[in-house]
């Protein structure tokens, strides 16, 4: 069986800067990643940052998905990244079971294990929702902004917080006609600079909607909308259809962390993180010495917080290997303080609720 | 349904390759998957659901809901969202479970 010091599952953001602190303190790392391409979403995000300049502000995604495997690679054989290698199965001993490339199954023995395995996007019950024509919202940006490729001709988004409000601009930008976007909470949950783009394109966003049903026979035609009261209870009468051939599904996303309650690690359904989350300490370490959490599988934050956590799991996994640099102790509460300032302000707060109820 | 105009992005398709859906010849390009070849080709049932045999599409394109799941040189279950497209390759609908042989 094969032994490695540190494993790293997942190629995200929280993964590549949890293996490039790790291997800059002299850990040797091996990262696993089920897509032939790593990166994870950063792939996918033409936006610029926000934030600061530790997690590239103004950057684009999917630049800084190339600038951090510029930096892999000067560890060279230090940080071995593995593609096609998905993680499917996490044991007592340490042994992290394997499916590569569809076909040879293996184990590898880790000293540790980062778990950088991100989320998932929820889906949303309403009549025929699993026609074809109905996608994820980061489905539909991987489609057109990884393979350039159409969603379809017409699209009508759910979900108004910030990845609904950044897709449906990336839509119009690949010129796509975006007929409106939707929420059923009374507000727009995205930060005022991206939803007052869509606003001026002309774009109308619906607050207190929701879909009542899709309309089509082998994909998508139609999707039926209605308003909602205070209590999210449709309103009768108040019923529009919309003609699309693409209805995208933003209204959240779950964290990936099965590998980790398989281990046994201590989970707890902290709602502010959207789901179920390990506990954990301020060091990303979980209930089990020498197993981290970084990233969107430990809750749903931003790829900016992901990669503090992944810079902070990766130091201190390296430490407790007995890697420990000189100045472990400044650039933990570096990275410490980066997380605060990212939780910050009235945006962080239910954030830091979810904090608190998921430390060890 | 392929995006060749765009403000920020510049797409390089590798070269075309050929590939058969339901025996039908198609065309794609190396580096898309299959998924992504079939939706630029206007194909978006990959199959059918196992119990009420409704039409499926993918759904998260991350090779995680397994809504997309296609039979590839005659093995069932290829999460066709994260597979490669290759020369020469037979895509086919799959009808739910699928059955290897």
């Amino acid at each position: 069986m094969r032994e490695v010091e540190l494993l790293i599952i997942g190629s995200g953001p929280a993964g590549l800067c949890a293996a490039i602190s790790a291997a800059s303190s002299g850990a040797s790392v091996l990262i696993l990643e089920r897509s032939f391409k790593p990166g994870g979403q950063l792939i996918k995000q033409t936006h610029m940052f926000f934030g600061s300049e530790s997690q590239y502000a103004s950057y684009r995604g999917v630049d800084i998905a190339g600038i951090l495997l510029e930096k892999l690679k000067e560890y060279g054989e230090r940080i071995e990244l593995m593609l096609n290698a998905t993680a499917v199965g996490f044991y007592e001993d340490n042994v992290v079971t394997v499916l590569k490339d569809e076909k040879e199954y293996f184990k590898i023995r880790a000293k540790s294990v980062i778990c950088a395995t991100g989320a998932f996007e929820k889906s949303l019950a309403f009549p025929n929702n699993d026609l074809p024509g109905i996608y994820g919202a980061g489905a539909v940006q991987t489609l057109m902004n990884v393979y350039g490729i159409r969603p379809g001709n017409r699209v009508l988004m759910v979900g108004a917080g910030n990845i609904g409000v950044i897709v449906s601009y990336q839509l119009m930008q690949a010129g796509i006609e975006v007929a409106a976007v939707l929420d059923a909470a009374p507000r727009i949950g995205a930060y005022l600079v991206h939803a007052s783009k869509l606003a001026r394109m002309g774009v109308p966003i619906l607050t207190s909607h929701t879909v009542k049903e899709a309309i089509g026979k082998d994909c998508l035609e139609a999707a039926v909308v209605c308003e909602v009261d205070e209590r999210f209870n449709p309103i009768p009468g108040t019923e529009k259809r919309f003609d699309v051939d693409v209805l995208c599904i933003s209204v959240g996303l779950s964290p990936l962390n099965e590998l980790l309650a398989m281990r046994g690690v201590e989970m707890k359904y902290v709602p502010q993180l959207s789901g179920s989350v390990p506990m954990r300490s301020e060091n990303c370490e979980t209930c089990i010495p020498g197993i981290f959490v970084a990233g969107d599988a430990s809750g749903i934050e931003e790829a900016s917080s992901a990669m503090a956590e992944g810079y902070l799991a990766g130091l201190c996994a390296a430490a407790k290997l007995g890697y420990a640099p000189e100045d472990f102790e400044q650039r933990r509460s570096e990275y410490l303080k980066q997380l605060e300032d990212l939780r910050s302000g009235p945006v962080g707060e239910r954030i830091r609720a979810g904090m608190k109820i998921s430390q060890l | 349904m392929r995006i060749t105009k765009h403000p920020i992005l510049t797409f390089e398709r590798g070269r075309e390759l050929s590939f058969t859906f339901n025996g039908q010849p198609m065309k794609g390009y190396e580096g898309e998957t299959i998924a992504a070849a079939l939706h630029a080709a206007g194909v978006k049932e990959l199959g059918k659901s196992s119990e009420m045999h409704r039409p499926r599409g993918f759904y998260c394109a991350i090779g995680n809901c397994a809504s997309c799941q296609m039979i590839v040189d005659g093995e069932p279950n290829v999460r066709t969202c994260i597979t490669l497209l290759r020369e020469g390759m037979s895509v086919e609908t799959q009808n739910g479970k699928g059955r290897i042989k």
